[in-house]
């Protein structure tokens, strides 16, 4: 749907009418084409003592023009300061002085990344200083302008560069366009997660299932998926069946229809994908439903349908698929929660507690997920342009759009890109997390 | 030349619609293309060339010569998927299936769709016949004065346009009025009639609300289910429902309720060898085992024994003789219903022991069914029957059914214009 305004302030007199009034610019951002280059310029790479090993030749390996001094001219397409040897809070301000001279000159869709070792509770001064890199990038990330963002990705244990390498990507390419203020924990990735043959269809060869795959979000996941080489089931209820032949007939996928929350749901599900594809790879559960009411006002039945649907057909489901060995080694599962599950939302209780539940259900699979080199995650989206938010009042979604750091709503495809990465060979050292897509909204955490 | 047996993989068909329904706008090509593109969804057949795709429509523009071809161009299916038409009223689409069956079975190809659609609401109007003679005259004159004379020939009564009816050409009546003989002749009641239209809008609902039809049927222009269906009819209801075939006669017992209605669909089946089907991963519902096509002399034939819809009772013993099987030899009963008079009319020739030894030429009679076996999840009377659709329907419907059942055997009867009818075999 058109973002008018986002359009206007990107005209010419609008441009200049936005700078005078102080008005939001949201700017248009740099989004993910599989022939373009990582970023579209030079990258200055820092840090804090001895740099870790093998980076610089990752980088380099993915086609990143690598810069280790700021030449004072240069505009910047990213910044990546490696933090992971600081220990005490005079080691900080290396940060500040490696970013304060060439952010200025950070060119619009620009990409700060920092790169720090997660807090492990041996020291607690390094753990302070690991713990305060947070608080820089969540801050930074409101300070920067024209759709550049800022996130940090710790690494965990005994994690080094290798294991960095699908994150890297994600964040610097234009596949992260809305994901911004965030935090990614990187631990040693299993012996099964090995790297794509062919960067450009890092998901070739694998078998995928979405749900809710018709429409809005879930069928940009289908198509995001299918672009990067999987073979995806397009699964939603039978009511949705036009849309989604249409969805999966473009994509060259199967459709499926299923109702998630029928009680012989997983069962059907495994048959099917056993019987088809031999087993799964990729499990993304997207189907979800919102009964939207104030609590005193609720019915049993939008309580009940909303659980039912947005949380335990996902527990269902996943159990079902894990028990029956369905979900193939090396497997990846992604679950929608929503920014409503993090922060809360007037009129939502029944959907946040599902949301907030799919969240705890992440972190708890997690280490089941681990034993089988596998992983599993959250993906909570903020607010995305879709047929739901179309039908809210004008002005409240004006507003809506402005309150992130990005001043924009985000696009199906943004959440779609986190998806994709998620599933990705190389990201099996992102367990158990939750990676919002929500342009660092302003409301709530 | 050894033969093998053709595999029932699948089907799709839209929800059917009341003629001037919900598809009122909806050419046969644009309900065949969606439901080619629904099964080609399902099954992942983007860009797969099949042997080849066997389809047809009862009510059919001239411009769409080539109606199944153009659907498949229209798909997503393989541009390189060869098609043809099929045309054997009622029995179009269960006669595609068996041309493409006919054909896995010979090894000519390995896979195929047979499928079929009707639309009652965007039937073909054709200028008058007097005017297109007067038009072809004009046509052929090689001079502008005699094309002036041709034209003059034009008359007002010329102006009415030319309507596809319901009827028979050689006799004039339409179908229920046939119908309306038969089920006097057989002594059909007005209960019986009702109890079966009364079931098969029980047994459709039912089935549905069991998501029976979830891997069957994908839905059009918004309709996720036939239109047609009423899944509180009951007997009482349907009997309070005034006649309005065989008016003639002393007691007509058919009405809008016991009749199907007209209707707007399509439906297609995928249909492939057991090899075809493991290379693609794709289960094997049920194997369409043997056909028999047949026909009576309803014009001169007995006002009985030779109804227009009686086809399929002339049509079994020869499939059951030649399969050395006995009519209660099967798991399920398929008999599309027409009229609710039909079904009941050749259910009641089967057990009659005159016809059977008369006009089948049997010495018992080939008897009763059990009728907890017949159309057990619903058939036209309340689905509808979009003439060429129906074959897919069942076709797609009974494979499924008897997968489900984990084996078996089931039986398709459906009657058609022009005093013929086709049966079917399937086992699973």
């Amino acid at each position: 749907m058109a973002d008018r305004y986002l359009d206007l302030v990107n005209s010419g007199i609008g441009r200049k009418l936005a700078a005078q009034l102080g008005l939001p610019r949201p700017a248009v951002l740099r989004r993910y084409q599989p022939t373009d280059p990582l970023l579209p310029g030079a990258l200055l790479l820092g840090n804090a003592g001895d740099g870790l090993p093998g980076l610089d030749d990752l980088l380099s390996e993915a086609g990143v023009q690598l810069r280790d001094t700021d030449a004072g001219n240069v505009r910047w397409a990213g910044l990546l300061f490696d933090a992971t040897t600081v220990r005490t809070p005079q080691d900080l301000d290396a940060v500040r002085a490696f970013l304060s001279a060439p952010l200025r000159r950070l060119r619009s869709s620009g990409r700060v990344v920092l790169l720090g070792r997660a807090p492990d509770g041996k020291d607690p001064a390094t753990d302070a200083t690991r713990q305060a890199l947070d608080g820089l990038v969540r801050s930074l990330a409101k300070e920067l302008r024209a759709g550049a963002t800022a996130n940090l990705i710790q690494l965990a244990g005994a994690a080094g560069a290798d294991d960095l390498d699908s994150t890297l990507r994600f964040l610097l390419s234009g596949r992260s366009a809305y994901v911004d203020g965030q935090v990614i924990r990187v631990a040693a990735r299993p012996d099964s997660a090995t790297v794509p043959a062919d960067w450009q269809r890092p998901l070739a060869g694998k078998v995928a299932l979405v749900t809710g795959a018709a429409r809005g979000i879930g069928a940009a996941i289908a198509e995001t998926l299918a672009r990067d080489g999987a073979q995806v089931v397009l699964a939603d209820l039978p009511a949705a069946g036009e849309q989604l032949a249409r969805v999966a007939n473009g994509i060259s996928g199967s459709s499926l229809h299923l109702d998630i929350a029928a009680p012989q749901a997983p069962a059907q599900l495994i048959e099917y994908l056993q019987q088809r594809h031999g087993g799964l790879d990729i499990l993304v559960h997207n189907a979800g439903i919102t009964r939207d009411k104030l609590l005193a006002n609720m019915q049993p039945e939008q309580w009940q349908s909303v659980l039912t649907v947005n949380l335990a057909a996902q527990l269902r489901i996943t159990t079902a698929l894990l028990e029956a060995g369905c979900l193939r080694a090396g497997g990846r599962a992604v679950c929608l929660a929503s920014t409503s599950g993090i922060a809360g939302n007037r009129g939502q209780t029944n959907y946040a507690a599902a949301k907030a539940g799919v969240i705890g259900m992440v972190r708890s699979f997690a280490p089941q997920f681990a034993e089988r080199g596998a992983a599993i995650n959250a993906v909570a989206p903020g607010f995305i342009d879709t047929d739901m938010t179309r039908s809210m009042p004008l002005l409240t979604r004006e507003v809506a759009r402005r309150l992130s750091s990005l001043q924009q709503a985000g696009l199906p495809v943004d959440v779609a890109e986190t998806v994709a990465y998620l599933a990705q060979p190389g990201s099996g050292g992102v367990n158990g997390q939750v990676l919002r897509v929500c342009g660092q909204n302003l409301v709530g955490a | 030349m050894s033969t093998r047996r053709a595999a029932i993989l699948g089907g799709n068909r839209i929800p059917f619609a009341r003629a001037n329904g919900r598809y009122a706008h909806a050419s046969n090509q644009d309900m065949l293309t969606a439901t080619l593109d629904g099964l080609a969804a399902r099954f992942n057949l983007q860009g797969e060339r099949l042997g080849e795709v066997a389809g047809g429509a009862v009510l059919k523009h001239s411009r769409d010569f080539n109606l199944t071809r153009e659907a498949v161009l229209g798909s997503s299916l393989s541009a390189r998927t060869p098609a043809y038409d099929v045309q054997q009223a009622c029995g179009t689409g269960l006669e595609t299936a068996i041309l493409v069956a006919n054909k896995i079975a010979l090894g000519q190809i390995d896979s195929g769709i047979a499928g079929g659609v009707d639309t009652a609401s965007d039937a073909p109007i054709a200028v008058n016949e007097g005017l297109r003679e007067v038009l072809l005259a004009a046509n052929r004159a090689r001079s502008v004065p005699a094309r002036l004379k041709a034209l003059a020939g034009v008359r007002p009564n010329h102006l009415l346009p030319e309507i596809p009816r319901n009827a028979e050409p050689r006799t004039g009546l339409s179908m229920g009025e046939h119908q309306a003989i038969t089920t006097a002749e057989w002594q059909v009641s007005r209960e019986e009639q009702d109890e079966l239209a009364a079931a098969s809008h029980r047994n459709l609902a039912a089935a549905y609300d069991r998501g029976f039809f979830s891997d069957l049927l994908t839905p059009f222009l918004g309709l996720a289910r036939d239109e047609n269906l009423r899944p509180d009819s009951s007997t009482e209801q349907l009997a309070r429902l005034k006649p309005v075939f065989g008016l003639s006669g002393a007691d007509p017992t058919m009405t809008a309720g016991n009749s199907t209605p007209l209707t707007d669909g399509a439906s297609a089946v995928l249909l492939a060898s057991d090899e075809w089907a493991a290379q693609h991963r794709l289960p094997v519902l049920a194997h369409l085992v043997d056909a028999e096509t047949g026909a009576v002399d309803y014009v001169h034939g007995d006002r009985k024994d030779d109804g227009l819809l009686m086809a399929p009772v002339y049509a079994l013993p020869r499939l059951l003789q030649r399969t050395g099987l006995s009519l209660q030899d099967f798991d399920y009963y398929e008999i599309h219903e027409a009229f609710a008079g039909t079904v009941l009319a050749t259910l009641k020739a089967w057990q009659d022991p005159r016809f059977c030894a008369e006009r089948l030429g049997l010495d018992h009679p080939l008897g009763s069914i059990d009728r907890s076996k017949l159309n057990v999840n619903g058939s036209s009377l309340a689905a509808g029957h979009p003439f060429a659709a129906t074959g897919g329907r069942i076709l797609a419907s009974l494979a499924k059914q008897l997968h489900e059942r984990g084996g078996g055997r089931g039986l398709i009867s459906i009657c058609a214009a022009g005093g013929q009818g086709v049966v079917a075999i399937l086992e699973a």
